[in-house]
This record gives structure tokens, C-alpha cells and sequence, in this order.
């Protein structure tokens, strides 16, 4: 029999893979029949996780912690059996401000530009016209990854600069008056390249190499009630994964995720995402920056509780500023458990995907390529830094803490 | 009460507003702009704010709450705080509320269920348009897919249009959804959006 599942999503490339899996019979192949349900917004997207409408939701990582923790609404627990991808973001600024601190032709190295916009940063600030940057969401690992560059560069997020939102349709406009960069997913960055009004000068890949992006997230009690459904899901998106990385299958897919009832987009710009290509000005040549997207390799979907973590210290960095709320072990602790590698464990146990024997690890610890332990399979790691070499250590996140500008 | 309808589409805020003007004591503020909305929020101070499901500006309206230096900030309603079932029937109906802290539950359902209504009411008459509109792009996506039949295969309209049939009817499809098929494939095998011998 047939169970039937409602995905809710974002018209974003990274919404790919419950799409594929339903486009390319992933799921039916599982015994599900996928239903999603497009929003414009993440509020919209959480409303309808949380009335039920939705079983399960493509949702930006921090704001299924941020739920969990009861940070602006009620809490409702979260859980997290999946990641749907690592990085895939990008940060555009105005060509003004691209010629200023960009590097002209390629992606510069984070610490230089990072380094050429605090000057920019503190001229306007002086001037009485401080920077302004969008991005999609409070709770979303583009504002904290924006907030990690900014600060590793010396730019003081919440005192040198604005931070605003702005709905990802909206960012290309944004840039033509409001904001002066936006950091946002694709297809967006590419929109405003090729209206004129941005210049990507950096991609979030640069700023964590291996940093999560978006994940699956339901109700803690829709996974309790529906795990053997939710453990079919998982296999139907690492099908969908490996069918997604597959140079073979990219102008395809570029052509399904384009159609109306999904990003509603050109499909000439979602095929560069899903290449790793990238139009960094208008007029320019494509660049290739490989794992600009990552949706599959070194088990690439696994939620690392280290991630959930790393999440947890930098919305205490942020709210903790404007609230006054510290660090509390017991919100640790909620914050840690929201990333379930159990179920996906359970999900893909015989399968052929490698399993990792952790569930936790030191981010940012890898410069080259290692072989990692894994209880099924074999797992090889390669680059997974932070740009400024840091590493979080989630046994001591009081430190890592500490260790912050 | 101060009730701030949030709305980029200006009939649907126009019924909503009717429909919520029979409310006794309550100002009631209508924005259909996105530009300067939360500037504007903040000079009305509603107690209230209701917005629709498909508004992009929710995050953006999220956000202005979230870190509102105001006393009187308005918050998400949520199951376990209110009425359960009205929230629940306006997040069907494609509505979300935002309540200023301590607003009574009793003002607020009437308002709640009043505008559910009129959301309804609405989604009705759009859904009749929509189908109305339907009948019209199946039209044309007939028309298109005859089209690339006919240049494509050299077939003339007539035969063009039984082929199409035939197929609908062979594998249990409208023919509007065969047409969008043959629409679909002919784009896919175009050159021009493939990113060519860069990669």
C-alpha cells in the first residue's frame, strides 16, 4: 500500500532532493507518494509543519533548533533525521562595493575581502551610512555564516554594520537601493548577476568548506508516529542524492526543478548551481567552484550532532547578544538532540551507503583528505575548514565560545 | 484594538477589511505595499496582525517583531497559547495572526473566526477564476504542442491533434497534460540554455 507524505519547500535549488525523489520515483520505489507544498516564506513553512499540514519540511538548519529551543514562538520540538545539503549559498554584493573589496574575476580569498570591506565598513559607519546586508532569515546558516566572516574579518555584525532580511525573490531588488549585499541560495545570486545589480564576491563554501545548510525537519511526534515512512524517505533522498550529483542527469533536473510547480525559474541558472558553475558578474565568464553545492559524497546527509552543536554556539553568540541569554546546558543539550543520526543510521543500515561510526566530530579539522571510521561502507573526508583555521570541538563548547571575536 | 491587515493582494484585504468593520472598537490599517511595511508597522503599533500564508514579507515581518525594541510586540499565536481550533482553521484557511501579549482569547477569536471566513469566502471566488483561467491555458498549451507537432513531423493540424488524442487516450491523460509533455520535451532538447563546452 501506498503511505502518503507532505514535504513543504522553498522554491530554492536546494530543495532538489525531495523533488527528485519524487519526480524520479524514489519514493514510489519506497512505497511513498510525495506530495509538496511550495511556500514563499520560512514562517509559512514552519506554520504548516507545525498545524500538520506538512509531515516534513526542507527548512533552513538553525530555524529547527531555534523552534525546538522556543526562540521566538512557543517551543515544539524538532527532529532532524536528514540533511538535504552543505553550503550553496553565495554573498553579492553591489557592484559598487564588489569593485572595493571584491577580487576582479574570481572568488577572492575570505580573509582578503574580508579584510578590504572592514575599511569599507568603518568609512560608512562613519559617515553615518553603515553597510547593510540581507539575508533570508534570522535562524538561517546564511546569517551565520555571513556573521562568522564578518566578525573573523574584524567587522562587528550587530554594531559596524546592519543585518536585515529579505525574502530570497526579493534580494536582486534589495541590492538596487536597500541593501548593499545579500547572502542568500541559488538561484538568487545569479538573478541579481544577471539583472546587473550584484557581483558575487565569495560562496559560502569558502567561509566553512563543509558548513550545513538545509535539512529535513518534522515534529519529533510525526517521527515517532510515521519512523518506518520517514526511514523510506531517507533512502528515496540518497537516491535522489546520487541521481542529483551525476553529471549525466544535471540538464534534466535543471529542467524539472525549473518547472512552475517547483522553482518556477530559468533553467539555465539552476544547471550552474547544480554544476558548481557560477557567473560572478555579468558579462563575465562562468568559474567552477567545486562543492559549491554538496548533496551527497562523505555522507554528505548525515546529521552530525557536531552540527547541530556548532549551530547551537553561534545563535548564543547572536541572540545571546540582544537578549542577554547565555549559554545553558540544558538547551545544549535540546539543541544536540534535534540531529538524529540514529534514525538515519536505521534508515540506510544495509544498504550500500557508508554509515559513519561517530555521530559527533571535531568541524573544521581537516585540511586534506582523511579516511574516517565507519560502521558500513568506507568514508573519506576531505577539506572540511573554517576559513580563519579554527576548529569547534563540541566537547568544549564554552571555549570555543570564548576562542570568538 | 488596533488591526493591521497585511495583504499584497488589495481585493483580498478589501473583504477582509468589510468583513471586519462590523467589529465594534476596533482601527483597522490595510498594507498591500512590501516597501516600507515594517517602518509602517511600527508607526500604526497594531495589537493585531494578520497576514496571509503566501505573503513573502513573513520572515521580514518576523524578524521586525523579534528584535522590536517596542513593549507592545506582537507574537506568533500558537496552538498551546490560544484557541487551538481557530488558529488550526486559519492556518487552513492561509491566514496567520500576530498578538500582541495578553490580548485577551475572547476578543480575539470573533476577529479570528471573521476572518477565516473571509478568507474563504475569497479562496472560493479565486478558485473559480482559476478554473476559468485553466480552461484557457489548456487551450494554448493545446495549440503550442499542435504547433511543434506540425513543424516537427510535418503533420498537418488535423492529424497533429488525432495524434495527440490518441496518446491521451492510450495512456489515461488529459490531452492538456499530453500537450504539456510534448511542450516540456521540445524545450528540453533546445541548445541554447546548455552551459556548452565550458564543462
Amino acid at each position: 500500500m501506498t503511505r502518503e507524505l507532505t514535504v513543504g519547500f522553498l522554491p530554492l535549488v536546494d530543495a532538489c532532493l525531495p523533488i527528485l525523489a519524487r519526480e524520479h520515483g524514489f519514493a514510489e520505489a519506497e512505497g511513498l507518494s510525495l506530495r509538496l507544498v511550495r511556500d514563499v516564506s520560512w514562517a509559512s513553512v514552519l506554520d504548516r509543519l507545525l498545524y500538520g499540514h506538512s509531515d516534513a519540511a526542507h527548512l533552513v538548519a538553525p530555524l529547527a533548533i531555534a523552534t525546538t529551543l522556543g526562540r521566538g514562538r512557543p517551543a515544539q520540538p524538532l527532529s532532524v533525521p536528514f540533511v538535504l545539503g552543505l553550503n550553496g549559498n553565495a554573498i553579492t554584493l553591489t557592484p559598487a562595493l564588489a569593485a572595493r573589496v571584491g577580487t576582479p574575476g574570481r572568488l577572492g580569498d575570505p580573509a582578503d575581502v574580508g579584510a578590504r570591506l572592514a575599511v569599507v565598513a568603518q568609512e560608512r559607519k562613519a559617515a553615518g551610512r553603515p553597510l547593510r546586508f540581507g539575508v533570508v532569515h534570522r535562524y538561517s546558516s546564511h546569517n551565520y555564516k555571513l556573521r562568522y566572516w564578518l566578525a573573523a574579518s574584524g567587522i562587528r555584525p550587530d554594531e559596524d554594520v546592519e543585518i536585515v532580511t529579505v525574502a530570497p525573490p526579493f534580494c536582486a531588488d534589495a541590492l538596487a537601493g536597500e541593501v548593499d549585499g545579500i547572502c542568500v541560495g541559488e538561484p538568487w545570486n545569479s538573478v541579481a548577476v544577471e539583472r546587473g545589480l550584484g557581483e558575487i564576491v565569495l560562496v559560502s563554501a569558502q567561509i566553512w568548506r563543509r558548513g550545513v545548510e538545509k535539512v529535513l525537519a518534522l515534529r519529533e511526534s510525526v517521527l515517532d508516529d510515521k519512523r518506518a515512512d520517514i526511514e523510506a524517505l531517507i533512502r528515496a533522498l540518497v537516491r535522489a542524492g546520487a541521481h542529483f550529483v551525476d553529471p549525466a542527469n544535471w540538464q534534466a533536473n535543471a529542467a524539472i526543478l525549473a518547472r512552475s510547480e517547483y522553482l518556477d525559474g530559468d533553467p539555465a541558472l539552476i544547471l550552474r548551481a547544480i554544476a558548481d558553475r557560477l557567473l560572478l558578474k555579468r558579462g563575465g565568464e562562468l568559474i567552477h567552484f567545486p562543492d559549491f553545492m554538496f548533496q551527497y559524497r562523505e555522507a554528505a546527509n548525515f546529521p552530525w550532532v557536531s552540527q547541530a552543536e556548532w549551530l547551537y554556539t553561534q545563535m548564543v553568540r547572536w541572540d545571546g547578544m540582544a537578549t542577554g541569554t547565555g549559554m545553558n546546558r540544558a538547551d545544549a543539550a535540546r539543541a544536540a538532540h534535534v540531529f538524529r543520526p540514529d534514525v538515519y543510521r536505521s534508515a540506510l543500515q544495509g544498504s550500500g551507503e557508508p554509515l559513519p561510526g561517530a555521530s559527533s566530530k571535531v568541524e573544521g579539522s581537516l585540511a586534506g583528505t582523511t579516511a574516517v571510521g565507519a560502521q558500513q561502507g568506507s568514508i573519506t573526508m576531505e577539506n572540511n575548514m573554517f576559513f580563519d583555521g579554527k576548529r569547534f570541538d563540541p566537547t568544549d563548547m564554552a571555549g570555543y565560545l570564548a576562542s570568538l571575536p | 484594538m488596533r488591526i493591521a491587515i497585511v495583504d499584497e493582494s488589495a481585493a483580498r484585504a478589501s473583504v477582509i477589511h468589510q468583513g471586519l468593520a462590523s467589529l465594534p472598537d476596533c482601527e483597522i490599517f490595510v498594507l498591500t505595499e512590501r516597501r516600507g511595511l515594517v517602518a509602517r508597522i511600527g508607526e500604526i503599533a497594531p495589537d493585531v496582525v494578520l497576514i496571509d500564508l503566501g505573503n513573502p514579507s513573513r520572515d521580514v515581518l518576523e524578524e521586525y517583531f523579534a528584535v522590536s525594541r517596542a513593549l507592545a510586540k506582537p507574537i506568533a499565536m500558537f496552538v498551546d497559547e490560544s484557541d487551538a481550533e481557530s488558529i488550526a482553521a486559519s492556518v487552513d484557511a492561509g491566514v496567520s495572526a500576530y498578538v500582541v501579549d495578553g490580548m485577551a482569547a475572547h476578543r480575539i477569536r470573533p476577529l479570528l473566526d471573521l476572518t477565516v471566513r473571509r478568507f474563504n469566502a475569497f479562496s472560493r471566488l479565486q478558485a473559480d477564476l482559476a478554473e476559468a483561467r485553466g480552461r484557457l491555458a489548456d487551450r494554448d498549451a493545446i495549440d503550442k504542442a499542435k504547433r511543434i507537432l506540425m513543424h516537427g513531423r510535418d503533420l498537418p493540424e488535423h492529424d497533429a491533434y488525432a495524434e495527440m488524442r490518441r496518446a491521451a487516450m492510450n495512456q489515461n491523460r488529459r490531452i492538456a497534460e499530453i500537450a504539456e509533455a510534448i511542450i516540456t520535451a521540445h524545450g528540453l532538447l533546445r541548445k541554447d540554455w546548455q552551459l556548452g563546452a565550458k564543462l
